[in-house]
């Protein structure tokens, strides 16, 4: 067996590798027989959320699933970079059909493997919130409703990336995009009903629904691990900081992310068949500014034509989640996050 | 469509050619639904509507002035209208002198499915009717078809209600070769 | 078995005897016999092992097919009209990635106006997406062409359509011969996929891909449609041997020798044509028939073959390109471009309108007279038209032009001839 070198990078608390801890505890990543399922040499922008998230994801399944793996991907920034005609980054079963369809290609593929009495080969599908929350919606609920085996990964950057940044149904409120522009009365998106795709997904009542974030390695393994353990329709929402979409510094990637969490904004919490069974914390309580300021897609809203009344809404976003979700942290003396996943 | 599905397949049972299909016109409010049989010894190929039907079963009287459902009809043409009612008590006694007097017969196939099978679904007893009528097709071969089609005791008492029909029709026929000797 | 028996059922008898494994439903009229029955069919148990998938949309029909065919399962679906066009997405990814899917395409017309009856108007939308389409003329050979379909789709790795004409051949209880089981068996072997999604030999299906190599790409599905023109004919030719009759094949002509009008078309209305010529061969014609069965990949050298004793060429389509003309007629005009013939387009049927010998006499008698336009709507109400066209003129607030037409037409009127 050939090893490679890893190299462990210290991007804060909760690296990636932690040494210190045991075998059993450590991460995916820093297991050098992972599977590298999105290897290097892909064409994502420096600092891509969704090319970590992707192979944060995948790796963990493969794990889970001792390499019996079948991935499908929607049309995408993801399936984009990482399939450059003619080379693939991918080293597990791949496919790629079209935009809105994820969900039923997945459907087929794990109807074939069903079929096939190959029960031990899993299925997830993968797409951005796109291809999840507007065009891939009518199939996702059908897929749900259906209780198909396939875990579907969402990762969410909150708007159109690959073909330049417009508004989803995904975008948050004020956000710049080339569609919703930083101008006008209401700079950036509107304040409209949003669209809860966890909750949604939710309401279908599957095994597991859980969202997670690029921030927390171990949250994130964990709950894949979760996921693949069981069988029928399972969801999970992975939000992906972009920092060319976003306008965040691609060295910010991680923070930006814990901060969407640590703001309340990006509730991170897990599901199963429509309830709520476990929330992660938020550790240290932060205002939303601290999360917006550091994104060029926030901009309008500072400075000398600043909209502190935008800020204001969006803060009352975040602590409505918080009371809802119940995302208070009671303090443990090693910060540990609360959760009984 | 059942009545005609059920005949093409009594002319299948008896190693004809038959053909039956819905009409395909415009089903809005008022417009009669039609289904076609053709039966023949050889291959069917023409998928046309039947535009000169040799014989024609009418289920709705509701319909009778409504539309045309006699055009097309030759002369020579048999007719079976489902109702309890006389040919003149319908208004029809003057059109239909044009035809010959014994290939046209009423029956009250509705009463008779009612008596049969407890629901007013006309269409066995039509086709025993039919049978009796033209002797195109045999009732054995009806009840064949009916049997196939519905089964069990639905089917049993689907054939009786095709055997009722036909006796009445037979009887019907008779009468009229005594009162019009030709 | 030799069976009096709905064509939609025959198709779903047959369909199920070639041991799909996994087959979408989604209904739409008039296909939803064939998957009902498919579907009755796997829930007794009957067949099997065949997941049978409710899904939520015709574009999920297309994709879950999609990704069972990709993953080693033999797929198979049916829609007809608006649910064609609501998956032709999925349609062109289909034959793009090379999947050998087979799809039965109940033909009906596409609106607006919404029309749920017969036309070939949804065939001709997918002509070019690259999966082969075959016609098929009765009820027989509907259910035979699905046998030949699998066999071709799978050794070409190339999706295919069975064309079979809405209500006019599924609603249409006639004699079919289903096929045995262990014939078909025989003809058919298990699906040996040419790509697999395979954990243990892991491969990228789907890639994008520049201008680099997008038309090699394009390319060589083109050349594997063309690969079908040999194909096709070997296959009906074994299937023949096989079940004992003809079925299938690229195109059949009738009474073509000597004839000096040959009158071409797909599918069902070739059978009514077929009446009306012998009328006017006992009558001392020289006539012929041309039934094209299969449409795509077009047989351009056997169409050319087939015609070019013939002095005119009336092509009965039931499609129509709007604001040009027939789109049969186009293809057959390119494989007849160095004959000399005069070639007539006549569009009829449209909607599901019926195609009465009557009017295909009449129609008939002009073109041997050399009187027919270069593009005729059979039993067109013209009057009706212009009425419509006045009231435009008169009025901008015309209102919608379908629904004053049916108020012209009157309450209550079956239209068959």
């Amino acid at each position: 067996m050939t090893t490679q070198p890893v190299h462990f990078y210290q991007v804060g608390s909760f690296a990636v590798g932690n040494r210190l801890l045991d075998d059993s505890d450590q991460t995916v990543q820093s297991d050098p027989r992972r599977s590298n399922s999105l290897d290097s040499g892909h064409r994502a922008c420096q600092g891509c959320g969704e090319a970590l998230g992707a192979r944060y994801v995948l790796d963990a399944a493969m794990r889970a699933t001792s390499g019996r793996l079948l991935a499908v991907n929607a049309t995408g920034c993801l399936e984009v970079f990482s399939t450059p005609y003619p080379e693939t980054s991918w080293r597990i079963a791949w496919l790629h059909s079209l935009f809105g369809n994820a969900p039923a290609v997945a459907t087929g593929v794990a109807a074939a493997m069903k079929v096939k009495g190959k029960t031990d080969v899993r299925v997830v599908a993968q797409a951005g919130d796109g291809g999840t929350v507007d065009i891939g919606f009518g199939c996702l609920s059908g897929m749900f409703e259906r209780n198909d085996d396939v875990l579907f990964v969402c990762y969410d950057n909150e708007a159109y990336m690959n073909t330049g940044v417009q508004r989803s149904g995904a975008t948050p409120p004020a956000a710049r995009t080339a569609t919703t522009e930083a101008v006008g009365p209401e700079p950036g998106n509107v304040f409209g009903q949003g669209k809860d795709m966890p909750r949604l997904a939710m309401a279908h009542g599957i095994a597991y629904v859980a969202t997670a974030t690029v921030a927390d390695l171990h949250d994130l393994e964990d709950k894949v691990e979760h996921a693949m353990r069981l069988r029928g329709a399972r969801y999970l929402h992975v939000l992906v900081p972009c920092p060319l979409g976003w306008g965040s510094a691609a060295s910010d990637t991680i923070k930006v992310a814990r901060l969407a969490k640590e703001t309340g904004l990006f509730p991170v919490f897990e599901a199963i068949h429509g309830e709520i069974t476990a929330v992660s914390p938020i550790r240290h309580r932060t205002p939303v500014e601290a999360y917006l300021s550091i994104q060029r897609r926030y901009s309008h809203l500072f400075g000398e034509h600043g909209r502190p009344d935008i800020v204001a809404r969006i803060q009352e976003i975040a602590d409505r989640n918080i009371a809802t979700f119940g995302l208070s942290a009671k303090e443990t003396d090693r910060g540990e996050k609360e959760t009984s996943a | 469509m059942t009545a005609a599905e059920i005949l093409s397949m009594a002319a299948f049972a008896e190693g004809r050619h038959s053909q039956a299909f819905p009409s395909f016109g415009s089903e809005r409010m008022g417009a009669p639904v039609v289904s076609f049989c053709r039966i023949d010894d050889r291959p069917i190929r023409t998928r046309e509507p039947v535009m000169a039907p040799d014989a024609l079963v009418i289920q709705d009287v509701t319909l009778l002035h409504q539309v045309d459902l006699f055009a097309g009809l030759s002369v020579e043409g048999f007719i079976l209208i489902n109702t309890s009612q006389s040919f003149d008590e319908l208004g029809l006694g003057e059109f239909l002198r044009k035809f010959h007097r014994h290939r046209l017969v009423t029956c009250p196939a509705t009463e008779v499915a009612l008596q049969q099978l407890g629901r007013p679904l006309p269409n066995a007893a039509l086709l025993g009717g039919f049978a009796a009528l033209t002797r195109q097709i045999t009732l054995d071969a009806i009840a064949a078809a009916i049997r196939e089609r519905f089964g069990g005791d639905t089917g049993e008492r689907n054939v009786a209600a095709a055997t009722a029909a036909y006796g009445l029709v037979v009887r019907e026929e008779e009468e009229l070769a005594r009162a019009t000797p030709d | 078995m030799l069976r009096q028996i709905e064509g939609s059922r025959a198709v779903a008898e047959t369909v199920a005897r070639c041991r799909p494994e996994v087959v979408c439903a989604y209904p739409i009229s008039p296909q939803t016999h064939i998957i009902e029955a498919v579907g009755a069919m796997v829930k007794a148990g009957r067949l099997s092992p065949c997941e049978f998938i409710n899904v939520e949309s015709e574009f999920a029909a297309m994709s879950v097919s999609i990704g069972a065919s990709a993953a080693g399962a033999r797929a198979y679906t049916a829609t007809a009209s608006q649910g064609l066009l609501f998956m032709i997405e999925a349609v062109y990814n289909a034959a793009g990635l090379g999947l050998p899917i087979v799809m039965t395409l109940a033909n009906r017309a596409i609106g607006a106006p919404i029309n749920i009856w017969n036309d070939h108007s949804d065939a001709m939308a997918a002509r070019d997406s690259g999966w082969i389409q075959l016609f098929a003329e009765t009820n027989q050979e509907a259910a035979d062409l699905h046998v030949q379909a699998f066999r071709l789709a799978e050794t070409l790795s190339l999706p295919v359509m069975v064309c079979m004409d809405g209500f006019i051949l599924t609603h249409a209880v006639e004699r079919v011969d289903v096929p045995e089981q262990a014939d078909v068996d025989a003809f058919l072997p298990a699906y040996e996929p040419r790509q697999l999604l395979d954990p243990d030999n892991p491969i990228s299906i789907g890639a994008m891909v520049g201008p680099e190599a997008f038309a090699e790409v394009r390319y060589l599905s083109h050349l594997r449609q063309l690969d079908a023109l040999e194909l096709i004919p070997a296959l009906a030719s074994e299937f023949a041997r096989a079940f004992g009759r003809e079925s299938g094949g690229l195109l059949h002509s009738y009474r073509t020798d000597d004839a000096e009008t040959v009158v071409v078309a797909l599918g069902s209305v070739l059978g009514t044509i077929k009446d009306a010529v012998d009328l006017r061969r006992d009558a001392g014609e020289r006539i012929g028939v041309v039934g094209i069965t299969t449409f795509r990949p077009f047989p351009l050298e056997e169409v050319r073959r087939a015609l070019s004793g013939a002095q005119r060429v009336i092509v009965v389509e039931k499609a129509f390109s709007v604001g040009f003309g027939g789109v049969l007629s186009t293809d057959v005009a390119m494989a007849t471009h160095d004959v000399k013939l005069s070639l007539r387009t006549v569009v009829a049927g449209l909607g599901g309108r019926a195609i009465t010998i009557r009017s295909l006499e009449a129609m008939l008698t002009d073109a041997v007279s050399d009187r027919l336009e270069p593009v005729t709507f059979l039993d067109l109400d013209l009057e009706m038209v212009h009425r419509e066209r006045a009231r435009l003129r008169t009025v901008r607030r015309s209102g919608p032009s379908a629904e004053n037409l049916l108020r012209d037409l009157g309450a209550v009127a079956s239209r068959i001839g």
